[in-house]
């Protein structure tokens, strides 16, 4: 992991990383004459759990969406397990989501399936493996989330904590390499926040993954990731551990770390708008 | 601003046009396997045999209403034994066909589009393609085989029940003789031209009704306001087309 913290943006930081797994480089993003993305780099060191965190709105998600294929970058590359994500056709673009886990929002399990029949869609529909395999593989990565003897219930009896991780069972039933996850936290009690943060960590170093979260949840984040990167203003604005973004001297940085209401990092629509193109002319 | 929004005139051709490139884009996913099989007959089962229940119901009271209004018209020129032919031909050729498409539409189109645009504005279809999983063969496939399956056989329960329904009114009420209502009915319906003509309908109505569900289905906003739309384009939709096709299918047929 790369230990320089200072607020450094791309241009040298191709030599910085050993084995990059995920490589942004550059990437400008807009919808409409919005600016989301401008001029964003990143690099994710394999193996590592990294956190992309900014204000609500930042365009956190777009750059999971970017990873996994759904957006194309206006301008700028995405390599992605040494793949360029942005050129690929549809089936190619599938065949390498196959690595690519996902924990959308809430889970996002399927409410006609039970908790059996999710975890097992990725294997019924990409391996040929018979019954008796799906089923112990499904039944041990449930039980490695501490949800064995949930299989047969639906997700509507779930609570929300369970339910999320029965989607880190889905997300990771196929050993993919990388793991993304939108806002994994969101809406959880403290006690299943830790218990979803401590699997996280788990999964990551039991199966070799590359974790990436999105997240605003700074207590948490603090907890459980190697790295940071942190967006305002369509802008990355700094990298680095945990630790070192606390004690970062940048406005920005310290308002968004500390929660501060005052600062460069304006809560007001129309400000946020104006610094966005602002920061592009 | 895409072309087609500019003009309220095209908004509907290129609609129709998407909605053709969808039925393509699902037909052209069909792969003969276990999967598709079960989870079709799981569809089946799901808006096929739970609408039989209405579908009877109403079955039965056309085919009262139907031999009431017939009797009471027959009568006056002293033909009322041929209620069954009367009953028989316009329940074949029209009134089974449409009228269960109809109300297929209302109790089924709508459940499937509601079900689809719920799954859209809960990211379902959204993990579903992050898991490189084809949404379009996974969830719209098996809801439109079933409904192509369901409606004909929904029809032929339809028409069942309309001609019990006859056959209790006008022999057990009116009083008619049953040697000669079953006879008229025997030899006076075409198995071709009547039975077969409402059979084709259906087929045709059940592919129609059920792709409207599953693109609106798939194309509503993934909002509560997106899923109320959807449902209800379904249904008005899939009416106003229902009808239109029967008349340019009656004129082909007859």
């Amino acid at each position: 992991m790369k230990q320089n913290h200072k607020n450094d943006q791309a241009g040298n930081r191709d030599d910085s990383l050993k084995d990059p797994i995920i490589r942004i480089h550059n990437v400008h993003f807009q919808r409409g004459d919005k600016v989301i993305l401008d001029d964003v780099s990143i690099e994710i060191e394999r193996g590592s759990i990294v956190a992309i965190m900014g204000p609500s709105g930042v365009g956190k998600t777009t750059i999971l969406r970017l990873i996994s294929g759904q957006l194309q970058p206006s301008k700028g590359s995405i390599e992605v397990n040494g793949k360029q994500i942005s050129t690929l056709s549809r089936r190619e673009l599938y065949e390498c989501r196959k690595d690519i886990g996902v924990l959308l929002q809430n889970g996002a399990l399927f409410t006609d399936l039970t908790v059996f029949e999710n975890v097992a869609t990725p294997l019924r529909e990409h391996t040929r493996l018979a019954e008796e395999e799906i089923s112990e593989r499904v039944l041990a990565k449930l039980d490695s989330v501490g949800l064995a003897g949930t299989e047969d219930l639906m997700p509507d009896s779930l609570s929300g904590g369970m339910a999320r991780r029965v989607a880190l069972a889905r997300a990771v039933i196929l050993n993919p390499k990388i793991v993304l996850f939108d806002e994994p936290m969101t809406g959880l009690d403290p006690i299943a926040m830790s218990t979803v943060g401590r699997l996280i960590r788990e999964t990551n170093d039991a199966l070799g993954l590359t974790s990436v979260i999105v997240t605003h949840n700074v207590a948490e984040m603090k907890k459980l990731v190697d790295y940071c990167f942190i967006l305002a203003s369509a802008k990355l604005i700094a990298e680095g551990s945990p630790q070192a973004l606390m004690h970062n001297d940048d406005p920005a940085v310290d308002q968004f770390m500390n929660g501060r209401v005052e600062g460069p990092i304006s809560f007001k629509y129309q400000n946020a708008v104006a610094s966005a193109t602002a920061s592009l002319s | 601003m895409h072309w087609t929004q500019r003009s309220k005139l095209l908004a509907p051709i290129a609609e129709t046009g998407q909605c053709g490139i969808f039925l393509v884009r699902m037909v052209g996913s069909i792969r003969l396997e276990r999967e598709l099989l079960m989870s079709t007959l799981q569809q089946t089962y799901l808006i096929g045999a739970r609408s039989l229940v209405i579908i009877m119901i109403c079955g039965f009271f056309v085919g009262m209403v139907l031999s009431l209004q017939s009797i009471n018209a027959l009568q006056q020129f002293g033909a009322s034994d041929q209620v069954s032919l009367l009953v028989g031909k316009s329940l074949f050729r029209e009134l089974g066909p449409v009228l269960t498409a109809l109300l297929f539409a209302g109790r089924a189109g709508t459940s499937i589009a509601a079900e689809i645009g719920l799954m859209k504005a809960t990211s379902q279809i959204e993990a579903m393609q992050l898991m490189a999983i084809d949404p379009v063969r996974r969830i719209a496939l098996p809801r439109f085989l079933a409904g192509l399956i369901s409606l004909p056989l929904l029809t032929a329960m339809f028409n069942a029940f309309a001609i019990l329904g006859a056959v209790m009114f006008s022999i057990g009420v009116m009083g008619l003789d049953p040697g000669i209502f079953w006879s008229k009915l025997h030899t006076g319906i075409y198995f071709i031209k009547d039975f077969m003509g409402g059979v084709w309908k259906s087929i045709v109505f059940g592919g129609l009704v059920s792709l409207i569900a599953v693109y609106f289905g798939y194309q509503a906003k993934p909002t509560g306001e997106g899923v109320g739309t959807a449902t209800t384009r379904t249904v008005v939709m899939s009416s106003v087309l229902v009808l239109i096709f029967d008349f340019i299918m009656t004129s082909f047929l007859i």
